[in-house]
């Protein structure tokens, strides 16, 4: 609840307390009008589109005047071969993301904490954090490049004494080529949030430690992983909650008719029957499909953190 | 200091080790590509596999070739537009917004949040957003890329927690001296916050210099393009046309600087943000931290 403006406004209605709110905070107020305008508009504006998913839509007749047609598009969704795959490779793809994206920033950090040399500490740091500012389509070119027959894994398949392939022909290894290409981009930065948080365990808790004889191992296990085990925790259940809103973009830079097979997700596929194939209404449908599930993800993530530390997220 | 056992000095070799192949994991992508620009184009051409250093005789004809290419200039220009202008508006609105939401005692406050924070866990989805652009009239316009993303709720929701570490006792007394509330965000409230609003607007100028899908649904003048959609042209669907034939390369050589090309276009559009990120990571940490500790 708000602080009390003062003692007055307690036994106010509440209509006059709104009216004297506005009065002692408008020129606040004023300052915060754009941002609302900003998001009635591009956040909530779309969402007046989702009537689309139950219409049958033709431009002629805009979003209103479209006919009805209930559910139709999402019988049509969940009777096609393609809902299993997609939904299948949603979750696989993101499972596995979640399963080396998450442990491994921390085990980073958890090393790079224990480097007492600062300036090796800052080389390693610096290096580690600039993949995350390259941009995507040239991550995506230099996978393109490395993947390819004669490429740099096409060389290293040959030293192995395999024959060089075209891995992005090949539906096997897609979702390594998404998982590894990821952590090379987010290794390094997805490690700082930990730093941080190892650089706030107290000297003394280490001391005392040693003193009690406990060598490394013991001090990492004892002391280090419970100082950060908050921050574990929150950015955990963070990851799970907006686990299937993952990006598409690297998905339709990558992708192609060979390996739809494995590299076909929920946004992809609604990208592509919406925007490449103008199937507005089918795509809005499998769109709204995704956002459900995203939305009971968050809340069941933002409900299990309010239980377990007892600050929810928002 | 304590002195180290055996086990440790051991540990310790080790991990100085591990963290060197993962920098040499890291940094490799980057350094092939950059190696493989100064090559020899035939050499480049032909021969695929590891650059560990320039192959052949060294050559900046990439480069010159890049940089002469009107295609890039324009592209260029054009990121360079929606990086200033969109990371001014993002900040101008973020500023603003998460001020006002940082200040205890008003009422509107708990309701507007709730309004935010509902856009996280619920999103119109992509064909009613797109439609929502078209029906504006904005397809094709540099509003279309600048407007719809310009506040990103997380960006927000970080500014307005180190806002919050702003104290009361300050803002009111910079009130009594006549401040008005515009003034003390100037003047008080963003220098008190510095770390945090250098890494929100390097956040979003990264986001625009690097931001492409939009761009590539919205778009469809090429005069419009930024430098991202004409990468991904080039590196993507392989189509160097654009880059090669305007300049002065005979049309035999044109097929093998096809690849030396593509090496040099992606040292252009990569250098500028490299350069830029170490002066500001010494921000990072705290600058990310202050905002999400109790969000």
């Amino acid at each position: 609840m708000a602080a009390k403006p003062d003692a007055q406004a307690g036994v106010m209605p509440w209509s006059a307390k709104i009216a004297h709110d506005w009065r002692r905070h408008w020129h606040l107020y004023l300052m915060l009008i754009p941002v609302v305008l900003f998001y009635l508009l591009w956040a909530y504006g779309p969402m007046y589109g989702i009537l689309l998913a139950f219409k049958d839509f033709s431009p002629r007749f805009g979003i209103m005047g479209s006919p009805f047609v209930g559910l139709r598009y999402f019988r049509e969704f969940f009777n096609s071969p393609f809902s299993y795959r997609v939904i299948r490779n949603t979750v696989l793809i993101n499972f596995y993301n979640l399963l080396f994206g998450f442990p491994l920033p921390i085990v980073f950090a958890l090393l790079l904490n224990e480097v007492k040399n600062r300036y090796y500490k800052k080389t390693v740091q610096t290096i580690t954090y600039m993949p995350y500012f390259v941009s995507l389509i040239v991550i995506c070119g230099i996978i393109v490049d490395f993947t390819a027959s004669d490429g740099v894994f096409g060389e290293i398949f040959r030293l192995l004494g395999l024959t060089p392939t075209n891995l992005l022909a090949n539906p096997k290894y897609f979702r390594s080529l998404y998982v590894g290409s990821e952590l090379w981009q987010r290794l390094g930065w997805d490690s700082i949030i930990f730093l941080a948080a190892l650089s706030s365990v107290s000297a003394e808790l280490y001391e005392a430690a040693t003193i009690d004889g406990a060598g490394k191992m013991k001090q990492i296990l004892h002391v280090t992983l419970p100082g950060i085990l908050p921050t574990i925790a929150i950015l955990l259940i963070l990851r799970i909650g907006f686990m299937m809103s993952l990006s598409f973009e690297k998905i339709i830079l990558l992708y192609n008719g060979l390996i739809y097979e494995t590299a076909d997700v929920i946004s992809s596929f609604v990208y592509r029957k919406g925007i490449i194939e103008n199937n507005f209404s089918f795509s809005t449908a499998v769109g709204l499909f995704n956002s459900v599930i995203n939305f009971f993800l968050v809340v069941f993530a933002n409900k299990v953190s309010a239980k377990m530390t007892e600050t929810s997220l928002w | 200091m304590i002195k180290q056992n055996n086990s440790e000095k051991v540990f310790t070799v080790f991990n100085y080790i591990f963290l060197f192949i993962t920098c040499f994991i890291t940094l490799y992508p980057l350094w092939h590509v950059a190696m493989a620009s100064i090559s020899d184009p035939l050499i480049v051409y032909s021969r695929r596999g590891f650059f560990f250093l320039p192959a052949g005789q060294m050559t900046l004809r990439g480069y010159t070739l890049v940089l002469a290419n009107p295609n890039i200039g324009v592209a260029f220009l054009n990121t360079l537009f929606y990086v200033i202008v969109g990371t001014g508006l993002s900040m101008f609105l973020t500023i603003l917004g998460a001020y006002v939401l940082s200040r205890k005692g008003l009422y509107w406050n708990i309701i507007v949040m709730k309004m935010i924070i509902f856009t996280m866990y619920f999103q119109g989805g992509l064909i009613p957003f797109y439609l929502l652009v078209r029906n504006l009239g904005l397809l094709d316009t540099r509003w279309s890329i600048i407007l719809p993303v310009a506040v990103n709720t997380w960006n927000l929701i970080i500014m307005r927690t180190a806002f919050a570490n702003v104290p009361e006792s300050v803002v009111e007394s910079a009130r009594l001296d006549g401040a008005s509330d515009w003034r003390i965000i100037w003047v008080i409230a963003v220098p008190l916050a510095q770390a945090t609003v250098a890494v929100i607007a390097l956040f979003y100028a990264v986001y625009r210099w690097n931001e492409w899908f939009n761009p590539a649904i919205f778009i469809s003048s090429k005069s419009k393009y930024p430098l991202q959609l004409l990468l991904r042209e080039i590196l993507l669907f392989n189509d160097t046309s654009s880059m090669t034939q305007l300049g002065s390369v005979g049309q035999s050589q044109q097929e093998s600087y096809r690849m030396l090309v593509k090496y040099c276009t992606i040292m252009v559009a990569t250098i500028p943000i490299l350069i830029v990120y170490p002066f500001l990571q010494r921000y990072f940490i705290s600058g990310i931290m202050i905002g999400s500790v109790k969000g």
